[in-house]
């Protein structure tokens, strides 16, 4: 693993030199930022490297390659904030948008700059370029092979469609509170989706996953494999599928990706930002219940080598695992810099934006409910008739009303307590401090998902991780077809 | 806080580059090439509660490059468009033909089919607006919100302005290119009752800015559409006629569009593979689009493959008339390109239209739905189920919100089922279309 050391070097010699930057050019930065009644001001310097490589008809047909990167600049005053942006790193780009972003306010005492002070954080990912290490026969190999796996796997498959996707993002922040952090962040991504058709039906399976390591570490744990016949599975379970039941029911949900339920009923609910303004159904509730005893929920940025992992968060403050609700009771939001301030409370490392060319909001790491003491085979047990939903494809919440849907893409019917037919894809809608609250049974078996999901808010969307044991709902609304 | 942004400068600048990188990758090898490259400028600025919370400048610019070696082809793309950056966009892109496999469909466009006719589509307006004229009309937006009575507080009115020039160009000798603009105001407000609260928003946009509506009138209505929830029940489960609000029924036509788009019709991908002149709808109902429409949100006189831009018609009487291809889909499935690399553009309906009451008359006892939620559209399969908030109808009048429901179906019985199309079009995108009513959906609540 690269030393603190060597990651801050790399950093410096990726985005200031190039520009003829150095540490004091970035307090320069700083103080064009710094204007008149400005009382906090960041500078946020990225630079992107991404690949794609996209199998189709057996043939790695599409690849790309993108190169992205530039600074972003945000001056402060009380809950005003001014945001610039330059695709240029260098010394006349700072003083342009230093002067734009610090224009928000005209007037005021100028503030000093604290000193400044290189955050020290524990790496939760090695410092690496994930796209060297394997060659582009590599990766044309295991997309092939995904391809041939999935082929054999089943007479009806008709098409295979895989990808391998890889950023390399090295990023640099430095703040007039003395902050000055950078962070090397890898991510990588296999994806395999299929399609069957048997009897004139025809049906998609999807798999994939990834995180914060090399693409070699792909293919050493053989994920094209997996996630091929994973792919296969589900697209030959759904070709059985019968129609969904519609109406309130228990419903079961599995261990792992099913966890998107807490990032929508109550993940984005308790963002800081959301509670400072009192728009979320779970405004001014911190010491009260808002889920059944027994639910302990984490927001954990500090997770090794996980796709919502983070070393430090892109304001510069070290990652960390922030108990949100404990035993049924919230206990804690996810703040960024601003609104922590705003509030009186301390950021918890949950500052994130999509690039350098957005601006930071609070936003969710790997979001994951705490491991219960049931057995999962008695929890579908205790289900007269009801559904079991293990795999899905997206939700999303009013924060507000504190509405939230998500979408089963591979659920099943229990009946008399056994698993029994599976049933057609179906979104589920419930109120999130509701829902939390029939949670009657929770499993031993916490899970995180492998590595695939995708957060949006406000146009940015960021990589995030979700998690949880097999849970049981006493009820929630099903929208099937079935009334 | 103002920048300039000389369009008629960037556009020549553009142009040049994009020259330069065709000649690059000519020169390093490739047999074909095309190239995209942008610019996009404005200002953002968000208020809540009378002040301001955030003023942002924008400004975006890329260049992506694809070369064909062969039949093989390799995409690169940048953020930084000097040409040192080019010149290593072109080398990775050639780079990356070297591994990809040969496909006998891949290639530019024909060259015959390249736009050669470029009208002035009259949607470059640019705003001279400055940062302080900007917060007072978002602030006023907002002002007229809060006025209304029961509104609690605001989620804030959100003012943006930006223009941009892109260019499209390969090695045909095709160079294409265009400036255009586009304004926004929006306005969300927050409403408490008993119950809770609840939120909602309106918004304007248009290509120009005297085209925008009045900010205090954009403002009263998203209050009007926020109080109008208070209350909300949660309806009965059961199977409802669904009257789809013009907002949402655009998403209607966005899946059928995603569902005859080429790249899901030759992946096996949709629900609508060899449906082709067959009857999908009622014959009263075409869908067409005009992309040289003068003003329009999404006028152009070319296609990302660079070829003329013309009116298709994709349901012709209820027959589904033609699939939506680019040259490289309408090559896989031996077909000839309808000009829609990019998706289609300016989609207008053809169809007697009715008053929202006589839609309501029609539908007599269902859910006028004003919102759905998630992405639960499968359309593979045209199974559909998503969450909704909207009104409970009987005996064709409006009686209270209902909310936290799905509603459910699938894509095909649901365009068969279209029993009407209102005349209370919504123009604010580039798909414009009234309400429609789906004759029955299985709803499931309470």
């Amino acid at each position: 693993m690269t030393s603190q050391r060597e990651s801050f070097d790399e950093a410096v010699a990726t985005l200031l030199t190039p520009g003829g930057l150095d540490l004091d050019g970035l307090d320069r930065g700083l103080g064009h930022a710094l204007g008149a009644g400005i009382d906090y001001a960041d500078l946020y310097f990225e630079r992107t490297w991404q690949e794609g490589w996209v199998l189709e008809d057996g043939e790695v047909k599409e690849a790309s390659y993108n190169i992205d990167g530039g600074v972003g600049v945000r001056s402060m005053a009380g809950e005003k904030t001014g945001f610039a942006y330059s695709n240029q790193i260098t010394a006349d780009a700072l003083l342009e948008t230093g002067r734009t972003a610090s224009g928000i306010v005209r007037s005021g005492a100028r503030i000093e700059r604290a000193p400044r002070i290189q955050v020290s954080a524990e790496p939760r990912y090695a410092g690496i370029d994930p796209l060297s290490g394997l060659s582009a026969e590599d990766k044309v190999a295991m997309l092939k092979l995904a391809d041939r796996v999935a082929r054999a796997a089943d007479p009806s498959v008709t098409q295979v469609s895989a990808s391998l996707s890889g950023v390399y993002e090295v990023v640099l922040v430095t703040s007039s509170d003395g902050t000055l952090a950078t962070d090397i962040r890898p991510l990588v991504r296999f994806n395999v989706s299929v399609i069957c058709v048997r009897n004139g039906r025809r049906e998609r399976g999807s798999a994939g996953g990834g995180g914060r390591y090399p693409m070699a570490r792909l293919r050493d744990e053989g994920v094209a494999e997996t996630y091929a016949k994973e792919a296969v599975r589900q697209a030959l379970v759904n070709l059985e599928a019968v129609d969904a039941p519609a109406g309130q029911m228990p419903v079961v949900l599995g261990a792992g990706w099913p966890g998107i339920l807490l990032h929508e009923a109550v993940g984005h609910g308790l963002e800081g930002d959301f509670n400072r303004k009192g728009s979320s159904a779970f405004a001014g509730r911190m010491g009260q219940r808002v889920a059944a005893p027994g639910v302990t929920v984490v927001d954990d940025g500090t997770l090794q080598d996980r796709r919502g992992s983070m070393s430090v968060d892109d304001e510069g403050t070290p990652s960390q695992c922030t108990t949100l609700i404990e035993d049924g009771i919230l206990t804690g939001y996810m703040q960024d810099k601003l609104n922590a301030r705003l509030m009186g409370m301390a950021p918890t490392g949950n500052a994130r934006r999509e690039s350098f060319a957005h601006m930071p909001m609070p936003r969710m790491t790997n979001t994951y409910m705490k491991a219960g003491s049931d057995d999962p085979q008695d929890i579908i047990k205790s289900v007269k008739r009801g559904i079991y939903a293990v795999s899905f494809g997206g939700g999303q919440v009013d924060i507000t009303s504190g509405k939230f849907v998500f979408s089963a893409s591979e659920a099943y019917m229990i009946e008399d307590g056994r698993i029994t037919v599976p049933v057609k894809g179906a979104t589920l809608i419930g109120n999130g401090p509701e829902a939390m609250g029939r949670v009657s049974m929770i499993g031993h078996d916490m899970e995180l998902d492998t590595g695939i999901g995708v957060c949006g808010k406000e146009g940015q969307g960021v990589p995030v991780g979700v998690g949880q044991p097999t849970l049981k709902l006493d009820e929630l609304t099903v929208g099937g077809t079935q009334s | 806080m103002t920048q300039a942004f000389d369009a008629a400068a960037q556009q020549k600048l553009l142009e040049e580059r994009a020259a330069a990188a065709l000649m690059m990758a000519r020169q390093l090898g490739a047999d074909a090439c095309e190239v995209g490259a942008s610019v996009d400028q404005g200002i953002g600025v968000s208020v809540r509660e009378g002040d301001v919370e955030s003023v942002e400048l924008s400004r975006d610019q890329g260049v992506a490059v694809t070369v064909y070696v062969g039949q093989r082809k390799g995409s690169a793309s940048s953020t930084d468009a000097g040409d040192e950056s080019i010149k290593t966009v072109v080398e990775k892109a050639l780079a990356i033909a070297r591994y990809t496999g040969e496909d006998p469909a891949s290639g530019l466009a024909d060259a015959d089919l390249m736009a050669t006719r470029f009208p002035d589509l009259d949607v470059h307006h640019p705003w001279a607006l400055g940062t302080d004229e900007a917060i007072e009309l978002a602030v006023s937006c907002e002002a007229a919100g809060l006025a209304a009575e029961g509104i609690r507080s605001s989620d804030g009115a959100s003012l943006s302005s930006g223009e941009g020039v892109r260019v499209y160009a390969n090695s045909h000798g095709f160079m294409g290119s265009q400036c255009g603009s586009r304004h926004s105001l929006s306005c969300m407000l927050i409403a408490e009752d008993g119950n809770g609260m609840q939120r909602d928003y309106d918004y304007t946009s248009a290509r120009k800015p005297g085209e925008l509506r009045d900010p205090a009138e954009v403002g009263r209505s998203a209050a009007e559409r926020t109080l109008r929830r208070l209350g909300a029940q949660t309806p009965q489960t059961g199977r409802f006629p669904v009257l789809f609000d013009p907002s949402q029924a655009s998403g209607l036509i966005g899946h059928l569009m995603s569902a005859i788009a080429g790249g899901a019709i030759y992946r096996d991908a949709s629900f609508l593979c060899g449906r082709l002149g067959e009857s999908l709808f009622p014959d009263w109902f075409t869908l067409g689009e005009k992309p040289m429409l003068v003003g329009g949100l999404a006028s152009s006189p070319f296609d990302g493959d660079g070829v003329q831009t013309r009116d298709n018609v994709f349901i012709d009487k209820g027959v589904l008339a033609s699939y939506m291809l680019s040259a490289y889909s309408a090559r896989r499935l031996g077909m000839q390109t309808t000009a829609n690399a990019g998706g289609a553009r300016n989609l207008r309906i053809g169809a007697e239209l009715q008053s929202r009451d006589e839609l309501l008359a029609q539908m007599d006892r269902g859910i006028l739905v004003t919102e759905l939620m998630g992405q639960g559209v499968n359309s593979v399969t045209g199974d559909y189920s998503r969450g909704a908030a909207g009104f409970w109808v009987e005996n064709g009048r409006i009686q209270h919100p209902v909310e936290e429901f799905t509603i459910a179906g699938n894509l095909a019985s649901m365009f068969a089922g279209l029993a009407g199309v209102g005349s209370d079009i919504d123009t604010r995108g580039s798909i414009h279309t009234g309400s429609w009513l789906i004759d029955e959906m299985t709803v499931a609540g309470s």
